[in-house]
């Protein structure tokens, strides 16, 4: 697979280190009365969809940035690549 | 269809022309006491020993594709029950066991052949860790031996004992492990069952399921609604997928993993052997040809193909490990879709959903699971209760903090 960096252009996905589903960017409130449930659920439970998944991938072999890519997971087609940073900041995180 | 040599030399003589189906092709009916949904091997096991060990007999097993058609026969074969964990180990030990008889219950031959499973180490602290597992498999009546180099060179001489970098430092053997023909697993449960009364339903696609007040009432199936008494869920590649239609999220990844079989060779290989210092395990098929594997690809995907460079990170492994099988050529490959869990460890569960159960997260070691996971499958079914050696494998195992991680290494996936 080809993921199409922001700033790199193409690079070759050896080059990039797996972690999941990109809603691992929306860590939830720990002093929530029910935290420990919503950690569980963010921490262990996944949507894990046959189509299209948002998913983090991290350029270790490269600029060391984080990517939110949006890609097909039955057919392997990558349609969009974000900077995670950009992602994050567009819900009002890291300001 | 009852086989012996007799009839074997009989339709020899007359042109195969007398041979029948193994089992019936039923329509499906109104209503079941027990649906089992997935016609791979947990699912055709747990049919099995549904109407067998548990007097269950108005059973269907309802498969999307056909029997055999998706992980059962994708695998690489390998059966071993060499875990170190309390949860896992008297479950794949039982599961051992059933194996060991397994032909004699069915009365199918699945060619379960018991060559041994090899595990290398290359580090000291890789053969401490090696006989810390040894004996807790031992602690729990398995069979082990840590061999040392001599031992492994007298059993694998073609091994590269040369390797400055990963010299082979020994072993932990389990003798009663090996293989089983995947296939015939599938078909023996299968006959097995439909022998038994089971309805083995192909071609049925499950779309929904019809749930009131709680409770599961039945399916929805290309084939038109299904009513039943209970509902158990053997899917695993597809969990979520299926799942997701009675609105749970599974603590499940899917992702792919890639197998591979040279082409035909004399016999070379002792029996299973494991690369201790990359991910390669490689045994040899009774037609010659080397089936190996190593690392699932890493991604979440339900394509059954993977990429080009977990190829050459398998095929690296596999000359590091025995160079002499270099001018071997690969003759086909393919891959298969695991669910992969949060703790590299399966589910054998009820869900929040009355009369719904649910059996997946097999990681990349179902096949050896295959007859305790129907066992103890058809167990919580039938009796509602889990199986003495699968009681650890439940959905709040997470939420309480009693994972069952072998590998320690926490909520990821691909790294199981």
């Amino acid at each position: 697979m080809i993921i199409n960096h922001p700033l790199l252009g193409p690079r070759d996905s050896q080059e990039f280190i797996y972690l999941g589903d990109a809603n691992l960017i929306e860590r939830p409130d720990w002093q929530a009365a029910n935290a420990v449930e919503t950690f569980h659920d963010y921490l262990y439970l996944r949507d894990n969809p046959a189509g299209e998944h948002r998913e983090l991938w991290y350029h270790e072999q490269g600029d060391r940035s984080w990517l939110v890519v949006t890609r097909n997971t039955v057919t392997h087609e990558i349609s969009k690549v974000e900077l995670a940073r950009d992602v994050a900041r567009s819900k009002g995180r890291s300001k | 269809m009852r086989y012996s040599g007799f009839k074997v030399i009989k339709e020899a003589l007359t042109g195969h022309k007398g041979w029948q189906p193994a089992w019936r092709d039923p329509a499906p009916q109104p209503h079941y006491d027990i649906i089992v949904i997935g016609g791979g091997g947990h699912g055709l096991a747990t049919a099995y020993y549904l109407a067998r060990q548990f007097g269950q007999h108005r059973v269907a097993v309802l498969e999307k594709g056909w029997i055999g058609g998706g992980n059962v026969g994708r695998n690489t074969t390998i059966i071993r029950s060499n875990y170190l964990l309390d949860g896992n180990e008297p479950f794949y030990e039982f599961s051992m066991k059933l194996w060991e008889n397994l032909e004699q219950d069915f009365n199918f031959n699945a060619m379960v052949s018991q060559r041994g499973v090899l595990n290398l180490c290359h580090t000291d602290a890789q053969r401490d860790a090696m006989r810390r597992r040894g004996n807790a498999m031992r602690l729990n009546g398995v069979d082990a031996e840590l061999l040392d180099t001599e031992g492994v060179r007298r059993m694998a001489p073609f091994l590269n004992f040369e390797s400055a970098r990963f010299p082979i430092k020994g072993g932990l053997l389990q003798r009663r492990g090996g293989t089983v023909r995947h296939d015939a697993v599938a078909w023996g449960y299968a006959r097995g069952a439909d022998a038994r009364g089971v309805d083995i339903i192909q071609n049925c696609e499950v779309t929904g399921f019809r749930i009131e007040n709680g409770r599961v009432k039945g399916v929805e199936t290309t084939r038109g609604f299904i009513g039943a008494g209970k509902v158990g869920v053997a899917v695993a590649g597809s969990s979520s997928k299926v799942m997701g239609m009675a609105g749970m999220r599974l603590p499940i990844e899917s992702h792919v993993l890639q197998a591979f079989v040279s082409e035909g060779l004399k016999p070379v290989l002792p029996g299973v052997i494991t690369y201790g210092a990359g991910h390669f395990y490689v045994s040899q098929s009774d037609k010659g040809g080397l089936v190996f594997g190593g690392d699932i690809d890493g991604y979440n995907s339900y394509a059954q193909r993977g990429n080009l460079p977990v190829v050459e990170d398998v095929c690296e492994g596999g000359m590091s490990l025995m160079p002499m099988i270099g001018r071997a050529r690969l003759l086909r490959m393919w891959g298969g879709i695991m669910d992969m869990s949060m703790d590299g460890s399966p589910i054998i569960d009820k869900t929040h959903v009355e009369g719904l159960y649910f059996n997946g997260g097999w990681c990349y070691g179902g096949f050896k699971a295959t007859p305790a996971s129907g066992w103890a499958f058809a167990h919580l079914l039938a009796t509602d209760t889990p199986h003495s050696t699968a009681k650890a494998y439940r959905f709040d195992r997470f939420l309480k903090g009693l994972m069952i991680d072998e590998k320690g290494m926490g909520a990821q996936p691909n790294l199981h």
